[in-house]
């Protein structure tokens, strides 16, 4: 098997929260958006991150494209490590791993053309090359994700949602990288206009041999376009393994409940089948529960839940569960 | 129907080829200026002082310091304004031609007014940019410097200034400049701070575009709305502020003189019956600030639709 391309290992991040009213010399509170997670990606795959809000996926993105930076453990790109590249890897990384944003008129800056947006990174990294060389490249890639090139000199405004996320997509694909992050890039959009970005990524992925990590709260939309799907809570990982099997036959609590929470557009079945809900909200990331941090909301929790975070055990080949109680449900097995 | 074989290949280029020219948020915004009447009417006088003082001075039948000894201490009954004399506006109580005094006044003033604005909107908008993008410690320090320069009375240091190293002009204008960017670098560092949070800021971060092309780029054009907005009113404050340097007597100094130091003359020979002396300056220092002031708030209602 190939070296992976993206390699996270035991990664946390944390943010220093200040209290309120506080004195200077107070400590800051922190914040465990990202804990102690580990997750390896291949070239060519794509891995699906599914949360509820809060659970640290942007932030697990934001790490990856080197944003943010991680307070403990390894982000390893291809083989070197995020914390200690020297600029000019830095160069590379930056140039190599892309990012698509949530809201796709917020991501496009309202002052510059369309085609002074795609074509920012070209000469961010190329800054040599011939104006008329970006204009074509910019031409190139406005066609292969669905805009036509004339449109060049419009504006962001002047462009409908999923208009714009085609734009985000091309600026992030004009350098050709090897890494597309795309931190829900379809939840802004209606459903319909949400199959047809979906649907090009999975095109442009396959054309250019992306591997992407592709995150989103909806798991149906994760399920069409991953090959592996990573469940989060609270910044924890919760269940790894291959899309399929993961939405299938659930065997972690939280994962059950989320796939019970995706409707089945059936209304016999839908009211016939076992939902357990979730009761309660996330709980707060500044003082995270003790042990498993989802025993607060589990249906199975036990009194030794509370004592050590249950690590990742192996259920099948390919797929880790951090749950010492898991069984697979059945009846969700539908959705 | 079959369309004719040109217009066929028309309609492809129209399809295919022709770029379509977008309309950027400044052409919107200047549709919605020209749309605002008393905007236009406010650039139009604009426009009609700023000739009056950069060519008026070529109907001056007079030199502005040319002293006419037969009309000193006689303008009273001798010196009213009049067409056949040529002292259009009359003649002050040395015996100075007025009209031509009031078009080198008018270009001080505006001149006085444009360097303040000028001053800061470059050193205030990228000051502010700077110190609200790097955020933290930086901006801290940068912020509290402002705060600090805010607190001294400037007029006070401005006069001392004045006293110590002599009144000329170029005092007056590094006195002005110190004073008026303070403003605009805390709007922009406020504008700054809503906008690094934007996505376009990460993508661009994200990408790896450094952080002065991220400034200037992505931060200072989003920016230029309010600073423009801000800097058309600042204009009139710098004239008043001016203006009441030279009604001290402290600014600008003879032969030059300013609508401030004239309008000073003026109120001084009001019991003379000399009106004129303080009627022309009053009138070119008002019809500018209020034209000032109705572009500021035509520019404002253009850039910024929102808050209509």
């Amino acid at each position: 098997m190939a070296d992976p391309i993206l390699s996270i290992r035991d990664v946390s991040v944390t943010f220093d929260v200040r209290p309120q009213g506080a004195w200077p010399w107070t400590p800051s509170l922190k914040l465990h958006a990202v804990s102690k997670l580990s997750v390896d990606l291949m070239p060519g795959e794509t891995l699906g991150l599914v949360g509820e809000s809060g659970s640290g996926k942007s932030t697990l993105a934001r790490a990856v494209i080197g944003t943010i930076p991680q307070s403990g453990g390894q982000i390893l790109y291809e083989g070197r490590d995020l914390a200690q590249m020297t600029p000019q890897e830095t160069r590379r990384h930056r140039r190599d791993v892309q990012m698509v944003f949530q809201d796709p008129l917020a991501a496009l800056n309202p002052r510059m053309t369309v085609g002074d947006i795609i074509a920012e990174p070209l000469i961010t990294h190329e800054p040599r090359t011939p104006r008329q060389e970006v204009k074509s490249r910019v031409a190139e890639i406005m066609d292969k994700v669905g805009l036509l090139p004339n449109l060049i000199n419009r504006y962001p405004h002047e462009f409908s949602g999923g208009q714009c996320q085609r734009i985000g997509i091309a600026r992030a694909l004009i350098l050709k990288p090897k890494l597309l992050v795309c931190d829900e890039p379809v939840s802004a959009l209606d459903v319909s206009v949400q199959a047809q970005v979906v649907n090009l990524l999975r095109e442009l992925q396959a054309e250019m041999g992306l591997s992407m990590i592709f995150i989103a709260h909806d798991l149906s939309v994760v399920k069409h376009i991953s090959d592996r799907i990573m469940v989060m809570y609270l910044g924890c990982p919760m269940e790894v393994g291959p899309a399929r099997a993961v939405t299938a036959t659930p065997r972690h609590p939280y994962t059950q409940a989320l796939i019970a929470s995706v409707p089945i557009p059936d209304p016999v079945r839908e009211a016939a089948r076992y939902r357990p809900v979730l009761e309660g909200d996330l709980p707060s990331p500044l003082s995270p529960p003790s042990g498993c941090v989802f025993r607060t909301r589990c249906p199975k929790a036990q009194p030794s839940c509370a004592q050590a975070r249950p690590a990742m055990e192996a259920a099948d080949p390919d797929r880790l569960v951090a749950c010492p109680f898991q069984e697979v449900e059945e009846v969700l097995a539908e959705a | 129907m079959k369309l004719a074989q040109p217009d066929a290949k028309m309609l492809q280029e129209v399809g295919d080829l022709a770029e379509v020219r977008g309309r950027s948020l400044w052409a919107d915004a200047r549709a919605r200026f020209f749309r605002n009447k008393a905007a236009l009417a406010g650039l139009a006088v604009l426009i009609g002082v700023c000739l009056f003082a950069a060519f008026g001075g070529l109907i001056a039948q007079y030199e502005r310091d040319f002293v006419d000894f037969s009309l000193m201490g006689a303008n009273a009954y001798q010196g009213s304004p009049s067409i056949a004399t040529g002292h259009y506006f009359g003649v002050d109580i040395d015996g100075r031609d007025l009209y031509a005094r009031t078009v080198q006044g008018t270009r001080i003033s505006l001149l006085v007014g444009i360097v303040g604005a000028l001053v800061a909107v470059v050193v205030g908008t990228l000051y502010g940019a700077t110190a609200g993008y790097i955020g933290g410690r930086v901006d801290n320090i940068m912020m509290r410097t402002v705060d600090v320069l805010m607190s001294i009375p400037f007029m006070f240091v401005l006069i001392l200034m004045l006293v110590i190293f002599g009144r000329s002009i170029l005092m007056l204008f590094i006195g002005i400049g110190l004073i008026s960017w303070l403003d605009m670098a805390r709007i922009a560092r406020g504008q700054t701070l809503t906008l690094k949070n934007k996505e376009f800021v990460e993508a661009a971060v994200a990408t790896g575009v450094t952080p002065l092309t991220i400034i200037l780029r992505h931060v200072v054009p989003n920016l230029l709305g309010i600073v423009i907005v801000y800097a058309t009113l600042l204009v009139p404050q710098m004239i008043i502020f001016e203006s009441f340097i030279s009604y001290l007597g402290l600014g600008v100094q003879e032969p030059n003189t300013s609508l401030g130091a004239l309008m000073s003359l003026g109120t001084k020979q009001m019991n003379n019956g000399t009106l004129w002396m303080l009627f022309y300056p009053l009138f070119f220092f008002l019809i500018t600030l209020f034209a000032f002031f109705f572009v500021g708030d035509g520019l404002r209602d253009a850039l910024d639709p929102k808050d209509r």
